[in-house]
């Protein structure tokens, strides 16, 4: 094993799956990250929640080297993003690209080898074969010659994870996977990275649904341009964390205490 | 028309000029494909409104007139605004489409400015820049057109060579950037190729309609498939005809002039394809609407003897076609619907205007009313 001065200097440093260390991202001078420090363990299913412009997809892409901060670090295993980049995959949200591109379902996924191939090189039958896999995984096998534009909203973003899944990552990103799918769609995703997270890849997903948190994740992390809290979902997730990352009135709160108490006075009746 | 044959095998301007317009076409359409793909349409008009000072600047410069050198000054001048552009982009709040309106208006605008300032010089009466407005294809040389020809040889190996690159910038840049491509550098790199293919044309188009050479062959192109090689090809092929198209019908014609005769031929490439293309053409589209609607009115029918039938214990049991005429919206096609669907098998006449279901259609229509939740 090589011998590095990282080691010495901060021996438990190599353990996080992803470090954050005093991130700070501006738009035009308004800042959209404020100073986060977050701590990624490996081998989580983690959820990034917070209201709108919190700086959810601003946060995952300063994680991927899209954005450059104006102060800060990200490191991956311990070493710096640049170092690192074929351990991540990317799942973009699903409006960013146009869905009319010329092109169909295998020639997407493909492109999630096209890091490993390099310069030049165009993908072969090994290749192809892995990308079938991924499709295989997503439910989409008999898609893969069907025109992208075709496709419903939740074919595009299976065809989209399917994509990430060839990149053979360690560390998976996702903006939004949810938005907007059918709920089948939507089993199939979260089957997914819990088969992911069995393989013990860290998942981190920007998530909107309050409702489904605790069922999905067992990793959590509350945002509003600054980091509320960041934990197990159980003591991270709150009443309080939610009320400071959403403001006063949150309606899930709401919903979720009338159920609680309806449970309570259930187990009193019996 | 072997008159025409042997003026392009034989006569020297027009076998120049139609090889001339022929590789530019090939080039703008090669490059064009991106251009539209990326939603950068206006790209290629900024970009060769630009090259207009450049021109000037060349000719400023050097006293010369020479073809190579003038280009050189328009390829640098167009690079320019390209990167003055992003730059704006990137740095300030003007968002792309200003970005380029501004710079393409404020460099056409000196341009013009220089040109003018040159046709007051005393000693260029003869300068004879104005040709690069509108372009002037019979003042293409043998020598131009070798050199336009290596240029788009060197594209065409560039596009070949950086396909798989080129394909995930114009797809989905950010994933690009995230599985390891320099997304930045490509586009420049792309860019820069297409400032390259706009400067090409500028001799025998000119500034001002190049950049139609840009957008319409893989606008036509697009209509026609979607596979993004095909539709390079196609559009390639499309530029190619208008150029020479273009070039013979002016060459036919006194006084008409080459550059905006080949922009009418691909306008006319665009106009039939955006007509006549299988499933994204108009007529495409207004045929399968009517046989949507048609096929509505099938179902509807069906579904009306259905939901009559229902009412009955023996199933196939004939109603007459002046109770399903009540029933149905558009009642002068109820007769029309009723002897096709027996032509389907699905209803069978009784007498003559008696009509019941089939067991076939008796199995269509239960399907149907399943599907659309006994909407009927």
């Amino acid at each position: 094993m090589k011998f590095s001065y990282n080691d010495i200097d901060d021996p438990g440093r190599r353990d996080w799956a992803i470090k954050v260390e005093d991130l700070t991202l501006a738009y035009n001078e308004k800042p959209a990250l404020w100073d986060i420090d977050l701590e990624v363990p490996p081998g989580v299913l983690m959820a990034i929640v917070g209201p709108n412009g919190a700086g959810k997809t601003t946060l995952i892409k300063a994680m991927l080297g899209l954005l450059k901060p104006v102060a800060g670090s990200v490191s991956i295993f311990g070493k710096p993003y640049k170092a690192q980049r074929h351990m991540l995959a990317y799942v973009p949200q699903r409006r960013s690209v146009d869905w009319d591109f010329p092109t169909n379902v295998l020639d997407v996924v493909l492109m999630g080898r096209y890091g490993e191939l390099g310069w030049f090189k165009r993908p072969r039958t090994k290749d192809r074969e892995m990308a079938m896999e991924a499709l295989e995984k997503v439910g989409m096998t008999d898609f893969s010659k069907r025109q992208i534009s075709e496709l419903s909203g939740g074919q595009q973003q299976r065809v989209f994870l399917a994509r990430a899944l060839v990149q053979n990552a360690n560390i998976y990103l996702m903006d939004e996977p949810f938005q907007g799918v059918d709920a089948t769609t939507e089993r199939t995703i979260i089957d997914l990275l819990k088969s992911l997270r069995a393989e013990g890849k860290t998942v981190v997903v920007v998530h909107h649904d309050l409702q489904t948190v605790s069922d999905y994740f067992d990793w959590v992390m509350l945002l509003n341009v600054r980091k509320i809290a960041s934990g197990p979902v159980e003591e991270t997730f709150t009443d309080d964390n939610l009320r400071l990352a959403y403001g006063g009135h949150v309606a899930f709160l709401q919903a979720r205490n009338i159920q609680a108490q309806a449970g309570k006075s259930e187990k009193v009746r019996s | 028309m072997i008159e025409i044959l042997y003026n392009i095998l034989f006569d020297y301007t027009l076998r120049t000029v139609a090889l001339g317009a022929g590789v530019l076409g090939i080039v703008s359409g090669i490059l064009g494909s991106y251009a539209v793909l990326r939603k950068q349409s206006l790209l290629g008009d900024t970009i060769s409104h630009a090259a207009l000072p450049g021109i000037a600047l060349a000719f400023l410069f050097t006293g010369s007139k020479s073809v190579l050198l003038i280009l050189t000054g328009a390829a640098l001048a167009g690079w320019v605004a390209t990167l003055l552009m992003i730059s704006i982009i990137r740095t300030t709040r003007i968002k792309e489409d200003s970005a380029l309106g501004l710079v393409l208006s404020v460099f056409f605008g000196f341009g013009l400015v220089l040109l003018t300032y040159i046709q007051k010089l005393p000693n260029a009466t003869q300068a004879g820049l104005e040709k690069f407005l509108f372009g002037q294809a019979a003042t293409l040389l043998a020598e131009d057109v070798l050199v336009m020809a290596i240029l788009s040889l060197v594209i065409l190996a560039l596009v070949l060579l950086f396909w798989k690159e080129f394909k995930l910038l114009s797809f989905d840049e950010d994933f690009g950037a995230t599985v390891g491509f320099p997304m930045r550098s490509i586009d420049i790199l792309l860019t820069s190729l297409l400032v390259v293919a706009i400067v090409i044309g500028l001799q025998t188009v000119g500034v001002v309609l190049m950049s139609a050479m840009i957008v319409a062959p893989a606008a036509a192109a697009r209509q026609w498939t979607n596979r993004l090689g095909i539709m390079i090809a196609l559009s390639a092929l499309f530029g190619a005809i208008a150029g020479i198209g273009g070039a013979i019908i002016s060459s036919l014609t006194s006084k008409l002039p080459t550059g905006p005769t080949i922009v009418l031929c691909i306008s006319a490439i665009v106009l039939l394809s955006l007509f006549l293309a299988p499933a994204r053409g108009l007529v495409w589209q207004w045929i399968q609407q009517s046989r949507n609607r048609h096929n509505f009115h099938l179902d509807a029918v069906l579904l009306d003897l259905y939901a009559l039938a229902q009412q009955h214990r023996d199933r196939l049991h004939g109603h007459h076609a002046a109770v399903l005429k009540t029933m149905n919206l558009k009642q002068s096609a109820v007769n029309r619907c009723l002897r096709e669907l027996k032509t389907q098998g699905l209803v069978r006449q009784i007498s003559r205007d008696l009509w019941g279901l089939t067991e076939a259609g008796l199995q269509q229509a239960e399907s149907l009313a399943n599907t659309q939740g006994g909407a009927a």
